[in-house]
């Protein structure tokens, strides 16, 4: 499990701007809610892509401590060093 | 600053459907229903294709006079929960009516469907455990997922080969693992998978709880759902639904063979802390599923109507899900463009539900129209008519339908 958080946060910002919706000025501090303008649904089914990409799952509770990219990045390499 | 300033982008939201005049589309009123199929709305005698009722039999006689005598004889209420003073006989017979249609050991009855859901998903699942729910479960799966302690991971929508995926990511982790599906998925209406769930489900050493709500009554030779009808009744353990529906009344139920779900009776707080059933919908309950079991003909009746209903808003150049079930939805792009067609829609006479994103799949407003056995083919193609005026107006007809 080498991913470090500024790798895995890289990979998030890459996933979101395949989407032609999401701003082009995001980086890892970007709030995913406010800034993305995703409602909760659309979080969901963003981190759902995350996790295929990381074959890593996160379960929905650990979502709401998660504010930013960054965060989200962080939850996920402790997910992965914890397996 | 008010209490409700957080809800000020949802009044904008309310504002820009309500725009031009338009009704909210929130707060219908049916001021009285006329028969199964026809509501007075606005004064208006209205062709009903929203209800959910899919058999009609919320206005059945036989429920209709059961309710009556049951009033009578019990009163209208019990003025408690189950566990307290809200058992009463009527309560052990709905129970055992139940678990017999499905041919199964136990049965505990909820006051509704919503809560059925709340109460098994919280209870079953407890902190070291996994439930894995599919990414389209209603808002009574995702609400007792939160209700509850365990790890909630979701997976892609009827996709078994994704669940098996996340499964594999779970092996070696101690605690269960409950998996969730749906019969008939409510906003779609399109039918689950149910024997490649159950393959995984196996494979994995995992639980199934299946929500036949919308199928109950609907699928399987006996009307007892996908699981029926796809032939792995075994291999769901448990089976959650409602009376609301195929029955016509309210209520929800989960039969199993596990005889653990007595205890459920005792760590449910969904089933502990709120009152029973009342009498009279227990009498119409049980008269309705009487009705049910002997007049198959309703099924045969109401799949005949789906595809009818189906086929013709497709010629009319609609764009629907794939399937024809008794949910069929129209799928559209735009927000007000939905708003717009709805609001024509009742004008001239048929009412269906509007459903907006995020209550809908992949960010697309729906015309939502439920099918009845009530419903007449007159009807039926009377509903289509005003569907094909209203896209007409519209410009919405597809190239291919338009030059039919």
């Amino acid at each position: 499990m080498s991913e470090t958080v500024a790798d895995v946060s890289a990979l998030i910002v890459q996933t979101l701007l395949a989407n032609p919706k999401v701003p082009r000025d995001i980086n890892g501090s970007s709030k995913i809610v406010e800034d993305l303008a995703f409602d909760s649904l659309a979080v969901m089914n963003f981190v759902m892509e995350i996790e295929d990409s990381l074959d890593v799952s996160v379960p929905l509770d650990r979502l709401a401590d998660i504010r930013t990219i960054d965060d989200l990045a962080a939850c996920v390499v402790s997910l992965k060093q914890a397996t | 600053m008010s209490i409700f300033s957080k809800y000020d982008g949802l009044a904008q939201s309310l504002a820009a459907v309500t725009a031009d005049g338009g009704r909210n589309p929130f707060a219908v009123v049916i001021d009285r229903p006329l028969s199964s199929t026809v509501g007075l709305i606005e004064g208006r005698e209205t062709l009903l294709f929203g209800t959910n009722n899919y058999l009609g039999l919320s206005q059945s006689e036989a429920a209709i006079e059961a309710a009556i005598a049951a009033a009578r004889t019990h009163g209208v209420g019990t003025t408690g929960s189950r566990i307290a003073n809200g058992t009463q006989g009527l309560h052990r017979q709905l129970e055992e009516r139940i678990a017999a249609y499905f041919q199964r050991r136990h049965c505990m009855v909820f006051s509704t469907g919503y809560q059925a859901n709340l109460g098994m998903i919280s209870a079953l699942a407890g902190k070291d455990d996994y439930l894995l729910l599919d990414a389209d479960s209603h808002a009574s799966i995702y609400d007792g997922s939160r209700l509850g302690h365990a790890q909630v991971i979701r997976f892609r929508h009827n996709d078994p080969e994704d669940l098996r995926k996340r499964l594999r990511r779970l092996d070696g982790t101690p605690g269960a693992k409950l998996i969730v599906v749906e019969g008939i998925y409510s906003m779609m209406g399109d039918v689950v998978p149910m024997a490649e769930f159950a393959a995984v489900k196996r494979e994995a050493g995992a639980w199934l709880l299946a929500d036949e709500a919308h199928s109950f009554g609907v699928m399987g030779a006996h009307g007892r759902g996908v699981a029926e009808a796809d032939g792995v009744e075994g291999d769901v353990d448990f089976v959650v639904g409602t009376f609301s529906k195929s029955l016509g009344t309210v209520g929800g139920y989960c039969v199993s063979d596990h005889d653990g779900l007595d205890l459920i009776r005792l760590c449910s707080r969904p089933y502990m802390f709120t009152a029973s059933l009342p009498p009279e919908i227990i009498a119409a309950t049980m008269a309705a599923l009487d009705e049910m079991g002997r007049r198959p003909e309703l099924r045969h009746t109401l799949m005949d109507n789906a595809r009818r209903l189906h086929a013709g808003l497709n010629a009319a150049g609609l764009r629907t899900g794939p399937q024809a079930s008794p949910v069929v939805s129209v799928i559209l792009d735009e927000v007000d463009q939905a708003v717009r067609f709805w609001n024509r829609l009742l004008d001239l006479g048929v009412y269906v539900n509007l459903s907006l994103p995020p209550a809908t799949p992949d960010q697309h407003p729906l015309l939502r129209t439920s099918v009845m056995a009530t419903h007449t083919p007159a009807q039926i193609d009377r509903a289509v008519d005003i569907f094909a005026t209203v896209a007409r107006e519209f410009g919405l007809m597809r190239p291919a339908a338009a030059s039919a």
